[in-house]
């Protein structure tokens, strides 16, 4: 049944922490106190990726975008938009600060953000309710599947995705037919399987999970189709228990999956057989190593084991096993209807279809972002993102989380690709991308990230367990302001010690924080080390601030401000700061309106 | 170590229905430790000790395996749970500002519980809405683009409910 108008609500994590749930319920009330039912339907959504200006609401078929909207705004949309036929102009995305300059912005197609995306992973995330399998299928869901069942042969399947290129999105980025190819032509046992790696634990990224979350379908039919290809009985998907709305949308889909046969046993009717199943993980970052993700799997401590044999061979409980993360499933599908080489026309040519970020940190408009391989930084910092907020300047953009490493300005216009970013000393990593701006330290960023890996590492090789403790060691020394310049040498021999001789990725990729900053902000470091200074001001210990006798009129706003009164003085009078009760939190600069307060 | 319990614990219905529905699958235990700690805030001591007499796997195995995973708790935690986003997001915008503020109100470190057992201050990695950072939650609503002076207020919302 079609009905006259649709209303979109986002139903992503983001925007439900802004009560999106309210708004979804407010709206279908109003819609029931007007007797609309028959005529608009109420869809949440998964996420929208615009997460800047949640929660977000859109309305079909005139395609209008309202942001930052809230629960009380429902009578307001029903009444004027549904009802009246007028759009509701306050709520509507008001881009001052649109490059499009165009003074209200109604539909996403002229949203600057939206401008230079390409939708493959995330092509139902936001279009479609995640929790009615018939929303999917409407929109060719399943159809691939199908075609693989019906029409083509395992070795086709692997070919469809040679010619496609595509390469692992969990980060190393190994070509996907590759490891199908491997578990297909394993003889060493007749039971195989498939797993899903959901367990997206990069701080800051969010990719994985709102592809869950908006489209958990587009991976349960790849994983199928995996199954099929590799001769594989039984899946797993293995993702954090962080993520309970991912787990319960991914349990409502295996349900209606299995009722409708796209699940389960003799799958449309054919005598394949193939059966999902939810693992949870337990807060375990190393969890994302493969290996290590198959031992939690199987009930036990997460810790890696030497490679090779690899999983594509002997993996989960020693069977072959497929093994890719949830972004490489998403594009599956897309591949199979759309054919290997239509993929293969997106991105460069080492790196072929698309990437999905979650564009986060100092920037303008942050939010979930899918580009094709070979797009610029400055395109996704400036045109997508925004650029920077509160006038600052940007210094990096740090990709690939723990693993990875920053990009500086001099390489803003380097097409992104798996080979670029490697060169540039980073990595592409799961899709993390934090833009930082000069108020941010380089030195603890770093110390940031080895705080992280060090209390990830599962302690198993000694190169990990102590080099990403020693290294912390020294970042956390020289922050406090008692680095020697044979510290930085120290440093650059520990982290070539942990690349060679860890164990897994964990350890092999902790100290690229650490060599990445060195590389391009050595002179920070220095600062640190020989003027005892952090001009980003963020090492507290190498903080003072003062107070300048003839800027101060006495307002009393920074003692009334200081949470540990440290700040004393006469009204109208100039103030002084007690530097040994000084917690260097900043209110008293940041209050100040006579920038009589000086940081150094 | 495990916290103590008081000896003999009766585990309820529905806990034994979902072990016996698991026990004989492989690679069962951490999704009976996940349902265990849903039930029980943490991991008793004498859960695990009957868990380990159900299942047939040591003791050590079981606390192993629940020291490895940071979700898992040993001791009970606040009837409040606190949780800070130490995502790098959250931390660029002020995220570690926001537990040392926690921290000097609530009078307690990170992972620590208050004495009348009514908040637990923990932090915790990427929340998942970066777009919102800093963000906190409090027993898993969200508090987004959350600045220090509005703590106080947050606090008293739960403070004796």
């Amino acid at each position: 049944m079609a009905y006259r108008s649709y209303i979109l609500v986002c139903g992503g994590t983001g925007c439900e922490s802004s009560h999106a749930d309210k708004i979804y319920q407010n709206l279908k009330n109003e819609i029931e106190a007007n007797k609309l039912s028959e005529q608009v339907q109420v869809i949440k959504t998964g996420c929208f990726g615009f997460c800047e200006q949640g929660p977000i609401v859109k309305i079909l078929p005139e395609n209008t975008f309202y942001v930052q909207v809230k629960p009380e705004d429902a009578k307001e949309l029903v009444d004027e938009h549904i009802i009246k036929g007028r759009p509701v102009e306050r709520l509507i995305y008001s881009a001052s600060d649109d490059k499009n300059r165009k003074s209200v912005i109604a539909e996403e197609k002229d949203i600057s953000f939206y401008q230079k995306q390409y939708r493959i992973v995330l092509r139902n995330c936001g279009m479609i309710d995640p929790e009615v399998i018939e929303e999917y299928i409407a929109r060719d869901g399943y159809a691939a599947l199908e075609k693989v069942l019906f029409d083509m042969k395992p070795e086709q399947v692997i070919d469809e995705l040679k010619k496609a290129g595509i390469r692992g999105r969990g980060g190393a980025g190994f070509p996907t037919w590759m490891k199908w190819n491997f578990t297909k032509g394993a003889t060493n046992s007749e039971t195989k399987y498939v797993v899903c790696n959901a367990d997206e634990g990069d701080p800051g990224a969010y990719m994985d999970r709102s592809t869950l979350e908006g489209d958990p379908h587009s991976v349960l039919e790849a994983m199928t189709i995996a199954g099929y290809t590799v001769g594989a009985q039984k899946g797993f998907i293995y993702i954090r228990a962080e993520y309970p709305l991912a787990i319960s949308r991914l349990k409502i889909a295996i349900q209606q999956a299995k009722d409708m046969g796209l699940l389960g046993d003799n799958i449309l009717g054919t005598d394949f057989s193939f059966d999902i199943e939810i693992r949870l993980g337990a807060g375990a970052f190393v969890c994302g190593e493969e290996t290590a993700l198959l031992a939690s799997i199987e009930g036990k401590r997460g810790m890696p084991i030497p490679r090779p044999p690899f999983p594509a061979t002997h993996g989960l409980w020693k069977k072959p096993t497929v093994i890719n993360n949830v972004e490489t499933y998403a594009n599956i599908p897309m591949i199979i209807l759309k054919g290997g080489d239509w993929f293969a026309s997106i991105g460069t040519e080492t790196s072929k279809g698309t990437k999905v970020f979650a564009l986060t940190g100092k920037i303008k408009n942050s939010g979930l972002i899918e580009v094709p391989m070979g797009i610029t930084l400055r395109e996704i910092i400036y045109d997508i993102g925004g650029g920077i907020p509160n006038g600052r300047k940007f210094k990096a953009a740090q990709s690939g989380g723990p693993s990875g490493g920053v990009i500086t300005e001099e390489f803003l216009d380097t097409p992104i690709d798996y080979e670029n970013l490697a060169k540039l000393g980073s990595i592409m990593g799961s899709g993390g991308l934090i833009v930082m701006d000069e108020d941010d330290c380089m030195l603890d960023i770093a110390k940031f990230y080895l705080d992280f890996t060090v209390d990830e590492s599962c302690g198993k090789c000694a190169p990990c367990r102590i080099g990403g403790k020693q290294l912390y060691g020294l970042l956390d020394k020289i922050s406090q302001g008692n680095g020697e310049l044979d510290d930085i040498n120290k440093m650059e021999d520990i982290s070539l010690a942990m690349q060679r001789a860890s164990l897994c990725g964990l350890g092999q990729t902790a100290p690229n924080p650490v060599a990445s900053t060195l590389r391009y902000f050595k002179d920070e470091y220095l600062e640190h080390i020989t003027d005892k200074k952090c001009s980003a001001g963020v090492c507290k210990d190498l903080l003072q601030f003062n107070i300048l006798k003839d800027k101060c009129v006495g307002c009393t706003v920074c003692a009334r401000k200081c949470p540990v009164n440290a700040i004393s003085g006469e009204r109208k009078q100039p103030h002084e700061i007690d530097q040994n009760a000084c917690i260097k939190c900043g209110e008293c600069y940041e209050a100040c309106k006579f920038q009589a307060i000086t940081r150094g | 170590m495990f916290e103590k319990e008081v000896a003999g614990i009766e585990l309820s219905a529905e806990l034994n229905q979902f072990i016996s529905e698991w026990k004989e699958k492989p690679g069962n235990l951490i999704m009976i430790l996940h349902r265990v700690q849903e039930e029980y805030g943490y991991i008793p001591r004498e859960v695990a000790l009957e868990l380990s007499r159900i299942l047939d796997v040591p003791l050590a195995k079981i606390y192993g395996v629940v020291t490895f995973y940071h979700f898992f708790k040993l001791t009970k935690p606040g009837k409040h749970i606190i949780q800070v986003c130490m995502g790098t997001a959250c931390y660029l915008k002020g995220g570690a500002d926001l537990i040392r503020d926690l921290e000097r109100l609530l009078g307690l470190p990170v992972n620590g519980t208050t004495d009348d057992g009514e908040f637990s201050l923990e932090a915790v990695r990427c929340i998942g809405c970066c777009g919102l950072a800093p963000v906190m939650t409090v027993d898993g609503e969200v508090f987004g683009k959350i600045k220090s002076d509005q703590l106080p207020g947050v606090i008293a919302k739960y403070k004796g409910n």
